[in-house]
């Protein structure tokens, strides 16, 4: 008898290559990816391809775009590289997207995970202080934010993260009331394991395929609020940001219309990048789900 | 009714927490009203000042401030506005009819237009019809309101000189009757394009995934069987269940509309109440601010109630009494 014969299985694929597989399966979500990996790598090599700070005066103002070779993308009134300020308004954009869907997910799944778990009056009172979030206009609520706690970039993305965590709640709490009546819970419980280890052990790893996914969602939100925070001037001035550079654009919108239309079309690419990675992540990690 | 009441005490809690929440803002902020008031007379001696701060109960215990507060918010008085020197209810009373209007436009825009495509799209699923929608929803998904006004304001105002760049109407054009109301649907043309186009493509790719999941259903190919036409089976058949999911995100929704608002009024200079909170946060007018939200939270809730009743109609299992 030869090993062939042993009812041994064939070794599974890893489950990297499993994920990969279904992955690539939708042209759209590589696209995602594609774009995403643009961004990410801008935001790692602004330093080397631009040195020097984007908010230095690099030529003379106003130079359209692939007129000087110094600045390919032309400047703006104050001369200053729009392609410095897409590099480095990568950098800001991303940190503050990860940051904030951080916090975000951090407060959603604790509160979601209490809610979900306990029931009962903590419910209750949990969920009422999520409609609270969710009722005031969450714009509103991170402009009063910003005003209380100031401009600096740290303010800013944590007033993100507290303004965006009512949707990751509900979901984390959904899918702990839908978990928590399941047997290896109840065996984990007569096994006397404690209610946080059951919480952030037992039942949060299977819960957390929905809440990858909709951490894209958060990101791709994320990153659209905080440019409408620096496009309206509320933005932190140390750091070079998209929306700051199309506020500061529409001054010459008549003239100059590229110093607003370049960061604008960066950031459409890189939210759109995060939809699709969204929609990619989903179908890899929810395969069953019907289409 | 008693569905309709049920909702309504539902919303109480909320309410309460929602001024606690701008109470403790308030207390949050650097200054309080007296600073303000002295500020604005220039300065004041320390006996004063304590006399002020008596005067205006901040003195008492927080808790006492608190009640104070509540039953100021429940009365609509919202404290005075040091910026504008007039009672901030006055001043967002004369705001909210543009926003109001702003909200209506858009959200009927985003709506129907993003429920009709997203049916087109779903009755030719991966057809190039529905490959060409759903791709449009996701571009529009992904532009920033602000940008996309910056773009509209260029090509519809600056090069082709079609629409007015801002405000609600034109100032010295003093019209009345029907022209009146065409030169304000002209300012809003923009302002709804820019305020919608992010929320029609929600719509748009719930309603698409509605109606695939609903034209799937047994009823359907029943009446299907029974002869139906195509276009009797979507009006008839698949609309009215494939809509619930679209109404209920359309009322959850609402806030983050009117959140949008700031950006889109502050853009087209619109006298509503998103440019003024704008303002209030530039001028650091907190009175104001707390109005705002307080507010704007009231007619989230009036808009949820709404929409639940409307739902209860559409979904004939929800018992009405």
């Amino acid at each position: 008898m030869t090993t062939l014969d042993t009812d041994l299985r064939p070794p599974q694929p890893p489950r990297l290559v499993v994920f990969w597989h279904r992955y690539r399966r939708n042209r759209a979500a590589l696209l995602g990816l594609f774009l995403f990996a643009i961004v990410v790598l801008m935001a790692l090599t602004a330093g080397l391809i631009e040195p020097g700070d984007p908010l230095r005066r690099a030529g003379p103002p106003l130079t359209p775009p692939f007129v000087d070779m110094a600045t390919p993308l032309g400047t703006d009134q104050l001369g200053r590289d729009i392609l410095a300020g897409i590099f480095y308004g990568a950098r800001i954009s991303l940190l503050i997207g990860v940051a904030a869907t951080l916090i975000s997910i951090a407060i959603g799944v604790v509160i979601g995970a209490l809610s979900g778990y306990f029931g009962g009056w903590v419910d209750d009172l949990l969920m009422r202080i999520t409609e609270a979030f969710q009722t005031i206009p969450n714009f509103v609520l991170l402009l009063t934010l910003v005003a209380i706690l100031g401009s600096k970039i740290e303010w800013i993305t944590l007033a993100i993260g507290l303004v965006s965590w009512t949707a990751p709640a509900r979901m984390v709490r959904a899918e702990f009331m839908s978990l928590r009546g399941r047997e290896f819970v109840d065996a984990a419980r007569n096994l006397g394991v404690t209610n946080t280890s059951i919480i952030f052990k037992e039942i949060l790893p299977n819960a957390l395929p929905p809440i990858i996914v909709y951490a894209s969602v958060i990101m791709a939100l994320a990153i659209l609020l905080e440019s409408a925070l620096a496009f309206l001037g509320l933005g932190d001035p140390n750091y070079a940001s998209w929306g700051n550079m199309i506020g500061q654009g529409r001054a010459v919108l008549r003239t100059a219309w590229y110093c607003a239309a370049i960061p604008g079309i960066a950031i459409v690419l890189t939210v759109l990048s995060f939809s699709l990675l969204g929609e990619g992540l989903n179908d890899a990690l929810n395969p069953r789900q019907k289409k | 009714m008693i569905y309709a009441l049920r909702r309504l005490i539902q919303a109480v809690p909320v309410i309460v927490l929602i001024m606690i929440g701008t109470f403790l803002l308030l207390k949050l902020a650097p200054g309080d009203t007296v600073d303000a008031l002295v500020g604005d007379m220039g300065g004041a001696d320390a006996e004063f000042i304590a006399r002020l701060r008596a005067e205006y109960g901040l003195d008492q215990p927080v808790w006492v401030q608190l009640w104070r507060y509540m039953l100021k918010l429940a009365t609509f008085d919202f404290g005075w506005s040091f910026v504008y020197e007039q009672p901030v209810a006055t001043i967002l009373l004369d705001r909210l009819g543009t926003t109001l209007l702003l909200m209506a436009t858009s959200l009927s825009f985003a709506f129907t237009i993003g429920i009709a495509l997203g049916a087109i799209a779903a009755r030719r699923v991966n057809s190039a019809t529905d490959n060409l929608i759903s791709t449009l929803g996701l571009v529009f998904y992904a532009t920033p309101s602000f940008f996309l006004s910056l773009m509209m304001m260029l090509l519809f105002s600056v090069k082709l000189g079609w629409l007015p760049v801002g405000g609600i109407k034109t100032i010295a054009g003093f019209y009345t009757g029907w022209d009146h109301v065409l030169d304000v649907a002209r300012h809003l043309v923009m302002p709804t394009a820019a305020l919608s186009l992010i929320y029609l493509s929600f719509y748009l790719r719930l309603m698409r995934a509605s109606v695939i999941e609903v034209a799937d259903l047994d009823y359907v190919r029943t009446a299907r069987a029974k002869g139906a036409g195509e276009w009797r089976l979507m009006i008839h058949h698949i609309m009215r269940n494939a809509l619930l999911p679209v109404i209920t995100l359309l009322g959850l929704q609402f806030s983050t509309v009117l959140g949008g608002s700031v950006v889109v009024e502050t853009i087209f200079t619109l006298p509503g109440l998103g440019q003024l909170a704008y303002q209030s946060v530039v001028q650091r007018d907190m009175n104001t601010l707390m109005g705002i939200i307080f507010l704007c939270s009231i007619i989230v809730v009036v808009v949820n109630f709404l929409t639940d009743l409307l739902y209860a109609r559409l979904d004939s299992r929800i018992e009405l009494a």
